[in-house]
């Protein structure tokens, strides 16, 4: 796939035009997740530019993003950049991927988590 | 407004019929002392805990939108308690208001038409605006003066900001307001709007618990005693991220909900406080300041 279709692709999903981002790094000074990242998260932004999705989809940043939505209420150009990660996440999903299989979670886990984290997890991971 | 007057339809939420059962029996008990109605919906389903982030799929939107629009023939409101549920049936209800085509597909498929003429409300704001955080100082029976306590409003509540409309999305007051009319001694601390990692709390090893000690530890070194949330999961995060050490040797800090700090204020009987499965058990710290009498078992 030319890296035009690719980004015109995740732009169905997140509704997110990427090319407004102009790479100031706030998303990524402000991420509550960035130190167990491999990407930061202005760097994923900026492989989605170029249309170098198949290393976005490959790095654990994209499993990593809580959606916490810091980042896009900090943007100055108004993306949304868990909508992009969550169109990364998708995209391998949708076909059938799974990232979090339920029945290899941890027994405390499964006993003590909040209904909530187990149905947000698997809508985000499966 | 007279109490007498405050009705609502009320969504619980899955989880505060399982995990979260204290949240829900503080809150409701506390609602009853004051005046304030709840009338839990009759049709309630599960909201989906996570607003769907892909706009080319309004399936995950089918679940919160049935409940919306069943709230909407009880009333022009509709009250929730955990955060998560608050922000999903929120924003859930932006898209029906303002998105015509995601409206006539939802509407379509649960054969409805509903359009998002309903107000989702949080029960804090019940308080500050229906009640008055005023009424609610004078119906305080138990001092709290000796609780020092740190607000923890993570995400769900504030994000994204004009859509929920909920305070000021880097500056919030609402519960240190809360916490002020309730007498305690209110902590303010850096990190109470970061994330606490969520849902990553499902991946393996303590991936999530980065964040979590983050947030517990700028509490804890401004002198935070208790931790005060209104979700589940940042609950749960937040104290299992002091599983371990500091949890042990009594230098945890316990993270409750904003409602059974209320229940415990009204005086109320210690059985609706639900103070169950914490690593970092509350009853201790409560007792020490008088919060809790000592003869309980909480």
């Amino acid at each position: 796939m030319v890296s035009s279709e690719n980004r015109r692709k995740l732009l169905d999903i997140s509704g997110q035009e990427v090319t407004s981002c102009y790479q100031c790094g706030k998303c990524s000074a402000g991420c509550a997740m960035a130190a167990m990242m491999d990407l930061l998260p202005h760097q994923v932004i900026r492989l989605v530019q170029l249309g170098q999705v198949e290393e976005a989809l490959a790095s654990r940043t994209i499993w990593l993003c809580a959606s916490c939505l810091a980042c896009s209420a900090r943007c100055p150009r108004g993306v949304s950049l868990p909508n992009v990660m969550e169109s990364l996440r998708v995209t391998l999903l949708r076909p059938g991927g799974r990232h979090l299989d339920p029945v290899r979670l941890p027994a405390d886990v499964l006993e003590n988590a909040p209904e909530q984290v187990l149905v947000a997890g698997l809508r985000k991971y499966t | 407004m007279r109490p007498s007057e405050m009705g609502y339809p009320y969504f619980p939420g899955c989880t505060l019929r399982a995990k979260a059962r204290g949240f829900e029996s503080s809150a409701l008990a506390s609602a009853r002392v004051l005046g304030i109605h709840l009338e839990e919906l009759p049709n309630w389903q599960c909201c989906g805990a996570t607003f769907p982030l892909q706009v080319d799929n309004s399936f995950p939107l089918v679940s919160p939108a049935r409940t919306l629009a069943s709230a909407r023939k009880m009333g022009e409101r509709l009250v929730t308690l955990c955060s998560a549920c608050y922000n999903v049936l929120k924003r859930t209800n932006h898209v029906m208001r303002t998105e015509a085509d995601r409206r006539d597909k939802v509407n379509a498929f649960i054969e409805e038409g509903y359009r998002g003429d309903l107000e989702v409300v949080h029960f804090l704001e019940v308080l500050r605006d229906d009640l008055g955080f005023d009424a609610l100082a004078r119906s305080a029976k138990v001092p709290l003066s000796g609780l020092a306590a740190a607000p923890y409003y993570g995400c769900l509540l504030l994000r994204p900001a004009d859509e929920l409309a909920f305070d000021d999305p880097e500056a919030p007051h609402i519960l240190e307001d809360f916490l002020s009319a309730l007498g305690c001694r209110v902590v303010d601390h850096p990190y109470k709007i970061e994330c606490c990692g969520s849902y990553v709390a499902l991946e393996p090893g303590e991936l999530a618990s980065g964040p979590s000690r983050m947030v517990v530890e700028s509490a804890r070194a401004r002198g935070a005693q208790v931790i005060i949330t209104s979700c589940p999961l940042c609950q749960y995060n937040l104290d299992v991220s002091q599983q371990g050490a500091c949890g042990r040797n009594g230098a945890g800090v316990p993270v409750i909900y904003f409602t059974q700090l209320l229940a415990i204020a009204l005086g109320l009987p210690e059985d609706v406080l639900g103070f169950e499965g914490h690593v970092i058990s509350p009853g201790p710290l409560l007792r020490s300041v008088g919060a809790m009498g000592s003869e309980a078992t909480a």
